[in-house]
């Protein structure tokens, strides 16, 4: 049981915690702080920052208008939000089928989905930039939903059978002991028995495809790109522009990170895999 | 209506053949048990009625009507399970109907069913909690009311009462008998537990290794255990069986006497004699375990409340020998 | 609960994602493979000729090809060290009593939300910038000459950024696995005279192993393929100090456009993996039954 620990334990532990926690933190207070600044005084030393400069918000402002923020944005929440919901359509009957009718093959299917992970992206740009250039998916939403769908199917499959191999197969066989079909099984029963599980992986794998940044920079230009290829485009000479970077960055973490914070209980158990208890 | 019939039913995982060929029928409106120690087969016999689990080979047969490939649902048959297996997003009304909403029973009707049944379960002011928030006395009763509801030719209980506590399972065991003597509708009932099946049953199977041992009423088994391994699993505290000279001695190859059919006294004048080993004093009765009678390790006596044999004490045995139990080599019941 | 019936629905219901990623897998593969064998430049369409192994006669003789799959495993290797090492510290610091355990948390978590390309370009301008960046600037208020992180250490610059993306998860994967440890045990551990360093190595480790084993190996696929962060901070450079096999084939195939020996490359990229795979699956594999 938990032992009654001093205030002054507690006090330290929070002191190194806390100080930790900060330093990993800082990097991104520090665009947040900048974004807000004029270009000039976000060039000065950190404590004239901090201390003896005005806010503004000017710098928002110009990233939008040097390059569409709202476009990428769109991109962005199209193709993650897509891809994870065609994914999950995928998934569950798949992960229906090996956690409650398991059979000799299942744990080697399952080890080659995941292995299709260990395909390193790079050993089939080639002929996937060919093909979407050939049937005119090159830079378009359509295109790059489903080379991300197929990414992260296997770390969907696999994250929604562990949370299915914790629903006991008895409470499906109940549904079909009561006149349930298969159908009305997955959709009365188990979809919201599993709905916690389902709302962890849709979570993680908004984040993954939100962030995935190899593909997202490899098959798309002006039309598709999402916030991954807005930001790229800051890099040099314009990222000597600190404030402009800066809000661009802000605004290109800012949903994910919101998103990410307000669900941090069902993400923690999704970021787990499930694979740790 | 609710006769099930078993013909030449088999079942084989892989190469393991659980279940071998079976024959059993259940009258409509018997109270069946299926008792056994585990891994006898009991639950499988009881999912390959449900539909949960194919037959190998064989034919089962629900009124008369071949039912070995019909889907569970189309069975008309409700299962009571060990976990109770509630849906534990859905409120107890919610549990209760959801049988109904399938068979697109209408709502009105549904509504009735639900608050008899709820009546009749003691559920009423429970109707709008989650499982969750029930007692484990109570789950059990949602998941019989679940069962209630639609009114199914027979019902299937596969252990239910093992995840209770000693005192509310008595009590349950009550109510499913209540319940039985009520619907007077077919139910089989699965369990490890032997006073269950006594206490429960109109017809109890003993299975061993996915075979029949037995089939009969209590106390049928009770008197005339078929073979020895009947008689060592019916009864409690379990029959004493030996072999060897003493056996011999009374035209048998294995004899067996029931601690109730043996009793105590001055160990100059009785038939058999030992050393008192623990004595467990139940208030009204006391078991004596026996030590050193030239029978078995152990011999198990029950004795009235009031005796008293102190730890190494000599103790005098006396068998009531219209009551003891004969076998042959095989284990088998010499008339 | 298997009948023949649920035996077929499953069949049929685990098919779209077997069939999608069976083709996700074998059609590129095999094309992969295919054009590793062709004389195949984007820059002069027409015929692609035979072209045997000298693509990958050419990839391999590149000296870039030596430094990049040195640079790839020392990125995993690095990253995986600084992440798992930092990640046990983090779950055993956060895993003690304190206070706005929620907040410190969060604080630690962040990181992961971040896009590469976002953190790349953060650490490179407003940090490891010389000249205004905070670390260039702390050195010149201490007096001291300002590193030139990129010029000077590139590559370790590089796994200090993708580290930085990585540790969170690390550190929650460890940190839950943790609080599932029965305290009973380290109770009873230290009943039987066991010191913290004892029951550290004997009881918590242990514990942690399927943990450490799941973070090796989902980090181990994401950092095989490290690829943003080097194309907005490097470019690969200076020289090729920060070129691994992935970026190597990105400029051989998309910026050289040589299909035949981004090909070729990309084949070797698939067999690195596949080495690394074999042992990852065979750890995980074992651990999964657990």
């Amino acid at each position: 049981m938990a032992r009654a620990v001093s205030t002054k334990q507690k006090s330290i532990n929070t002191a190194i915690a806390g100080t930790l926690g900060f330093l990993m933190f800082f990097p991104i207070l520090w665009i947040l702080i900048l974004s807000f600044k004029t270009e000039e005084d976000a060039i000065r030393a950190p404590l004239e920052v901090l201390f003896s400069s005005g806010w503004t918000l000017d710098s928002f402002a110009a990233v939008q208008a040097r390059s569409d923020y709202f476009k990428h944005f769109s991109n962005s929440v199209i193709i993650s939000l897509g891809s994870t919901i065609l994914g999950l359509l995928i998934a569950i009957p798949a992960a229906w089928s090996m956690a409650f009718v398991p059979s000799r093959h299942t744990k080697n299917i399952l080890m080659w989905m995941l292995s299709t992970k260990m395909l390193p992206p790079v050993g089939v740009l080639v002929p996937i930039y060919l093909i979407f250039r050939d049937t005119g998916l090159l830079d378009s939403r359509t295109g790059l939903t489903i080379v991300l769908t197929l990414m992260n199917l296997p770390i969907i499959v696999w994250m929604l059978y562990t949370y299915f191999k914790e629903i006991p197969g008895e409470i499906l066989e109940a549904a079909r002991m009561d006149g349930a079909s298969l159908r009305e099984e997955v959709l009365y029963v188990l979809t919201p028995m599993a709905i916690p599980g389902m709302a962890s992986t849709m979570l993680l794998n908004i984040i993954l495809a939100w962030n995935e940044a190899f593909w997202t920079l490899n098959l798309t230009a002006a039309k598709a790109a999402p916030l991954t290829a807005f930001i790229a485009s800051y890099s040099s000479p314009e990222g000597l522009f600190y404030a402009k970077l800066s809000a661009a960055s802000i605004m290109a973490i800012a949903p994910i990170l919101i998103m990410g914070w307000f669900s941090q209980k069902q993400l923690v158990r999704g970021l787990t895999f499930g694979a740790v208890k | 209506m609710g006769r099930i019939t078993l013909e030449k039913v088999t079942k084989s995982f892989g190469e393991v053949e659980v279940i071998p060929p079976l024959d059993l029928t259940i009258e409509d409106g018997e109270f069946t048990v299926f008792v056994g120690p585990s891994g006898c087969g009991k639950s499988t016999l009881l999912r390959l009625i449900a539909g949960l689990e194919d037959t190998t080979s064989g034919h089962i047969r629900i009124d008369g009507e071949d039912a070995t490939d019909l889907p569970p649902a189309k069975r008309g048959l409700a299962m009571v399970f060990q976990s109770y297996a509630l849906y534990p997003h859905m409120s107890v009304r919610k549990n209760i109907a959801f049988p109904m909403k399938m068979a697109k029973v209408p709502e009105d009707e549904q509504n009735r069913r639900i608050e008899q049944a709820a009546k009749a379960l003691n559920l009423t002011e429970y109707l709008d909690r989650r499982p969750g928030q029930l007692s484990g006395g109570q789950r059990q009763r949602v998941a019989i009311g679940r069962a209630i509801v639609r009114e199914p030719a027979a019902f299937l209980f596969d252990e239910p009462l093992s995840n209770l506590d000693a005192a509310l399972r008595v009590g349950m065991r009550l109510e499913i008998s209540e319940l039985h003597k009520r619907l007077a509708t077919t139910m089989i009932y699965v369990t490890h537990d032997q006073v269950e099946a006594m206490t429960m049953a109109d017809k109890i199977v003993v299975l061993r290794a996915g075979n029949i041992e037995q089939v009969g009423s209590p106390l049928e088994l009770y008197k005339e255990p078929r073979n020895t391994f009947v008689a060592g699993f019916i009864g409690s505290p379990k029959m004493n069986l030996f072999e060897g000279p003493e056996a011999e001695k009374l035209g048998a190859h294995t004899a067996g006497v029931r601690p109730e059919h043996i009793e105590v006294g001055d160990p100059a004048s009785t038939y058999w004699s030992g050393t008192v080993g623990v004595a467990e004093h139940l208030g009204s009765d006391t078991f004596f375990h026996i030590h050193e009678t030239g029978l078995a390790d152990t011999i198990t006596v029950r004795a009235p409340g009031d005796v008293d044999y102190k730890h190494g004490d000599r103790i005098g045995l006396n068998p009531r020998m219209d009551m003891i139990h004969k076998f042959d080599q095989q284990g088998l019941r010499i008339q | 609960m298997s009948t023949k019936a649920s035996r077929s629905a499953a069949r049929l219901m685990i098919s779209p994602a077997v069939v999608l990623l069976l083709m996700w897998m074998i059609v590129p593969l095999v094309m992969t493979v295919y054009f590793s064998f062709l004389r195949y430049n984007l820059l002069s369409p027409g015929a692609t000729p035979w072209a045997g192994w000298d693509n990958y006669y050419w990839f391999i003789t590149d000296p870039s090809f030596n430094d990049a799959i040195w640079n790839t495993l020392a990125l995993v290797g690095g990253i995986l060290v600084i992440t798992v090492v930092g990640g046990i510290g983090f779950a055993l610091l956060l895993d003690r009593p304190m206070f706005g355990t929620g907040i410190i948390r969060i604080m630690v978590i962040a990181p992961f939300f971040v896009m590469p390309t976002v953190s790349a370009l953060v650490w490179k301008n407003m940090f490891f910038n010389p000249v205004n960046g905070i670390f260039g600037n702390i050195a010149t208020s201490l007096g001291l000459q300002p590193i030139d992180f990129f010029a000077e250490i590139p590559l370790l610059s590089i796994i200090f950024i993708v580290s930085w993306m990585w540790l969170p998860f690390a550190t929650l994967i460890l940190l839950t696995a943790l609080q599932s440890l029965d305290q009973e045990q380290l109770e009873a551990a230290e009943m039987d005279g066991a010191s913290w360093s004892n029951r550290f190595w004997y009881i918590m480790l242990p514990h942690l192993a399927r943990a450490i084993t799941v973070v090796i190996l989902i980090q181990t696929i994401f950092l095989l393929s490290v690829f943003a962060e080097i194309l907005v901070t490097t470019n690969g450079g200076p020289g090729t100090a920060t070129t691994n096999l992935t970026y190597l084939i990105y400029v051989s195939s998309l910026l050289q456009f040589d299909v035949g020996m981004g090909s070729a490359g990309g084949v070797f990229a698939i067999i690195l993996a596949n080495i690394v795979a074999i042992f990852l699956m065979r750890m995980i594999g074992k651990n999964l039954d657990a």
